[in-house]
């Protein structure tokens, strides 16, 4: 009887200097913020654009932690779903957007037709429009992440989203037919 | 004498080749050479163009910016695009001629696509700008030497098209010990350097020594495969006492690149991801060297190359100097292109040469050879077959690394993979794929992957790029925010003090207002004394007013006031005598008291001072001036024992306050008034009315109590009528008003109507008849 009663007391013990250590641990190691939000926010294109009806990727990343859907974000395209549904181990989903994946997009101001109203430039949600009131405004190419947010406010809609088109610079090769892949005269050929 | 030492020069030089030590690179091939298709006739001037497209971006960098327009006539020599930032180059016109377009135009690239250009209509003038030879570049500055070549839109001629002033302007922490001039020209069929080096050695070595005066390397390898002996020998010929190293060594592919070149002739490897700087070499190609020497030494900027045109499809393969911007199909029929023999047109060499497009893209500053390839010559590539495992590939990389392993890393598309094996340090040879049994297309998935993972890069770097503005933006509209919710407060808080202070203004001024009030009287005596007191402000304000407008009008008012004032007095004088106030003695009251008192005697004086001042007194003035003197003595001992009673009184507070009673006064009379018209309008019950005229009174009383202790001039008020009027008398006197206005009316009026004049006028009569008869009882 004595030995049972040693047992269980000792069990007892060991319990409580382990969750004793165990609460130690989860007040002195807390971790700060969502680590999963963040890395999902890295993986996000960050064009700021509202698309996926969050007010930015952040929030939209801590929305996805939380267990919303990853095929909300058409920038990102499913390049993207795949990189979050390779993270969070879920099953990738093709991209819920109306108009489906689209190109990389500018924002373009046709400044005869500015009228100076810096609507725009507050829609912005990364500073990439140039202006002042009553003055011309322009967009800085290099820092327009062609969110499409600028194009709604403007009165006189002189703002077009134009598709960035590939130059000699940002050419890329393709990859060639994997090897296998062969068409049937090629077969022949090599028959 | 001069033989014999010409023979021991050539047996010390010998005897020096034979202890430079050449290193070996690990794999690489040897492929046909097929240089003899070029290499026998010397070098041809191409002919002229009749039409020149010059590309803005013959280099690596950013493309140049245009600096002249259409229609501009230019000479050969001038510059009519300027470099764009640090990594870019100039582009000079190669003749003179009209620019007859700027924008899109063919360009040699793989993808076959259209680039931004400048096309001159040449004149066949050929005619110079002006040129400004520096052969005594010895005594520039190295800035301006490297300006000199910078301003010559050199980049390197090699094949990769680096710009040259931005290789050579070698970082300051960084010593160049070597330079490595390359005259390798590894590829199999071109022969444009071999060609350079037989007939340009002088100007090679001339140029070689202005990059030894502007970098000052210990030494100067010059890298040359032995497949060129005459280029061999030219150089030998041309390097005379210098101290420049010559350096042969056995021919094999891809010993020309830069990296294995300076791995053959020093024995050290370039770093991975690394540049030859970062081990204190320098790399230039022979080509580079001739156009500094041109650049330089003639002050003839890049407008020109050597060429290789070769491949069976030509009827004389050959090296020619064309100029840039040539259209490449103009140089292949000068060669003789037999274009039903034409399979592949290769811009470069076979290994890492590209298809051009069409005939019409340009030739540009990094093109060295045109291979017009036949179908036997280059038949196309067989179908890839699956990976084999058989190494072969490993064995021929001159970098060492493991292309299998690569390829299936690119097909898989593991980014990380590829960048832990060092896919970035691939020149892209092309040995791997050449001896590849399955003949895989190795380098294009390397290339495809490179250009993927740049392509991520890219996007991450503008990814985070983006957030940090993002968040930036977002960090200062928060402050934005926060800065104006606290300017709200802070008016908000400045609002409410100004409120607060305002309602303590009146609340004290009420709360003032006992103390002025004459302690220990009753309601009647009170009452009395206000009376009294507005009947005597009254009079003198009339008094005042019939001394400036002496009026027999107003001398009555003046009469029927000072009776009113008297008999209110009057009345004061029985109440008080009646039942007296109980003497202030309490010394919670002394501090009213003795102000009041105080303000009493100063009344009294200003009273007694005014009356004073009236020229001519009459009569009841002069009583009244007898009777305020008295009053004034009585207020004035009143005052003495007062201040007896109190030693220590603040009489210097009594001026300090006496400015702001009157304006409290100000504000409890309006306020009075105010609030006596609001019960008027309201319709109150007699008792709150007379409540309000009495509280009204008092007020006004005391008003005039503040004046007069302030001692400011009493308010230049013009008073016609001191009686309140009763509404009948109102009506009345309106009628005769309209009546008075209407008969003038008609009196203006000459087509009036006598009888309605009439009717005018006696209603006129009649309305102040009823008015007189109104007010004279």
């Amino acid at each position: 009887m004595s030995l049972v009663l040693i047992a269980v007391l000792a069990l007892l013990a060991l319990c409580l200097v382990c969750g004793a250590i165990l609460g130690f641990a989860a007040v002195r190691f807390k971790v700060e913020g969502n680590p999963i939000a963040e890395q999902i926010n890295a993986l996000l294109p960050q064009t700021q654009c509202g698309q996926c009806g969050y007010p930015g990727c952040k929030p939209y990343a801590e929305a996805i932690a939380g267990g919303d859907k990853i095929n909300k974000c058409p920038p990102g395209g499913e390049a993207t779903i795949q990189a979050l549904a390779d993270l969070l181990d879920v099953e990738a989903e093709p991209l819920d957007a109306v108009e489906g994946e689209k190109p990389q997009m500018v924002a373009y101001i046709r400044e005869a037709e500015c009228i100076g109203c810096t609507k725009c430039i507050q829609a912005c949600p990364v500073d990439a429009i140039l202006g002042a009131a009553k003055q011309m405004h322009t967009v800085i190419v290099s820092e327009c992440t062609g969110c499409d947010l600028c194009v709604e406010p403007c009165p006189v809609d002189c703002i077009d989203m134009i598709e960035v088109g590939s130059t000699v610079q940002s050419w890329k090769w393709d990859k060639p037919l994997a090897p296998g892949q062969l068409i049937a005269s090629d077969r022949e050929q090599v028959a | 004498m001069s033989a014999m030492s010409k023979n021991d020069m050539d047996a010390a030089r010998a005897s020096r080749a034979d202890v430079m030590k050449i290193w070996d690179i690990p794999g690489g091939i040897h492929p046909a050479e097929r240089k003899e298709l070029s290499n026998r006739t010397p070098i041809q001037p191409a002919p002229l163009p009749k039409r020149l497209v010059l590309p803005l971006n013959q280099h690596i960098g950013a493309p140049a910016e245009p600096l002249v327009a259409v229609g501009e006539r230019v000479l050969k020599g001038q510059l009519i695009a300027a470099a764009n930032g640090f990594v870019s180059v100039p582009v000079h016109a190669p003749t003179s001629g009209t620019v007859s377009f700027i924008g899109p135009r063919p360009y040699p690239h793989v993808s076959g696509m259209l680039a931004p250009a400048i096309v001159i209509d040449s004149d066949g003038l050929e005619q110079w700008c002006p040129l400004t030879p520096c052969p005594d570049y010895r005594q520039l500055e190295h800035s301006s030497l490297l300006q000199l070549i910078r301003q010559a839109g050199i980049s390197g001629l090699g094949g990769a098209g680096f710009p040259t002033a931005v290789k050579l302007n070698a970082r300051p922490t960084q010593k160049i010990h070597t330079l490595v001039i390359n005259g390798t020209e590894c590829e199999p069929y071109i022969t444009a350097d071999d060609l350079l080096m037989r007939e340009r050695a002088s100007e090679l070595i001339s140029g070689i020594d202005v990059l030894v005066q502007l970098i000052q390397p210990d030494q100067v390898l010059i890298g040359v495969e032995d497949n060129k002996p005459q280029a061999i020998a030219a150089l030998q010929a041309a390097l005379r006492e210098r101290s420049y190293q010559l350096r042969v060594f056995p021919t094999k592919y891809p010993s020309g690149g830069e990296k294995q070149l300076i791995q053959i002739l020093t024995g050290v490897e370039v770093p991975s991801g690394g540049l030859p700087a970062d081990i204190g070499i320098l790399c230039q190609n022979v080509g580079t060297c001739v156009a500094i020497h041109d650049a330089v030494i003639l002050g003839k900027p890049l407008i020109s190359r050597i060429t290789s045109l070769t491949g069976e499809a030509l009827a004389r393969p050959m090296n020619v100097e064309a100029l840039l911007g040539t259209p490449v199909g103009e140089l292949l029929e000068f060669a003789g292109l037999d274009r039903s023999r034409l399979n592949r047109l290769i811009m470069g060499g076979p290994m890492m040469g590209f298809t051009l497009p069409d005939f019409d893209v340009p030739l540009i500053k990094t093109s060295n050879c045109l291979l017009a390839a036949t179908a036997a010559e280059l038949p196309p590539p067989p179908p890839a077959m699956p990976c084999i495992r058989c190494g072969e590939c490993a064995e021929a990389c001159p970098a060492s690394l493991l292309p299998q392993q690569l390829h299936f890393f690119a097909i898989g598309q593991e980014h990380e993979q590829l960048k832990a094996h060092n896919l970035f340090d691939c020149i892209e040879c092309g040995a791997c794929a050449y001896v590849c049994p399955s003949s895989i297309p190795l380098v294009q998935y390397y290339r495809a992957a490179k250009g993927e993972i740049r392509d991520l890069e890219q996007k991450q770097l503008k990814a985070e790029q983006s957030k940090q503005r993002f968040e930036l933006r977002q960090e200062r509209l928060r402050r934005a925010e926060e800065q104006k919710e606290a300017e709200r407060q802070a008016r908000a808080e400045r609002a409410a003090r100004a409120k607060a202070a305002q309602t303590q203004a009146p609340a004290a001024a009420s709360g003032d207002a006992p103390t002025t009030k004459p302690a220990g009287l009753s309601d009647q005596q009170k009452k009395l004394k206000i009376e009294a007191s507005m009947a005597q402000v009254a009079l003198k304000k009339a008094e005042k007013q019939l001394a400036a407008h002496a009026t027999p009008e107003l001398q009555a008012q003046v009469d029927e006031l000072r009776s009113a004032a008297a008999a209110a007095q009057q009345a004061l004088d029985t109440a008080m005598a009646a039942n007296p106030p109980a003497p202030a003695a309490t010394p919670a009251a002394d501090d009213g008291a003795l102000k009041k008192a105080k303000i009493d005697a100063a009344m009294l004086r200003a009273q007694l001072r005014k009356l004073e001042k009236l020229e001519a007194p009459s009569a009841e003035q002069q009583g009244e001036l007898q009777q305020l003197r008295s009053q004034l003595q009585a207020a004035e001992k009143l005052l003495a024992s007062l201040e007896a009673q109190v030693p220590a009184a603040p009489t210097k507070a009594a001026d300090a306050q006496a400015v702001d009673p009157l304006k409290k006064a100000k504000i409890e009379l309006a306020m009075q008034r105010a609030e006596l018209k609001k019960a008027e309008k309201a319709g109150s019950d007699e008792a709150t009315l007379s409540r309000l005229r009495e509280a009204l009174a008092q007020a006004e009383l005391a008003l005039h109590r503040a004046e007069e202790a302030s001692n400011k001039p009493a308010p230049e008020l013009l008073r016609n009528d001191k009686k309140p009027i009763d509404e009948t008398t109102r009506a009345l006197k309106t009628e005769a008003a309209f009546a008075r206005a209407d008969l003038r009316k008609l009196e203006r009026d000459e087509n009036a109507a006598a009888e309605a004049l009439e009717q005018a006028r006696s209603r006129l009569t009649e309305a102040e008849r009823q008015l007189t008869q109104h007010q004279s009882p």
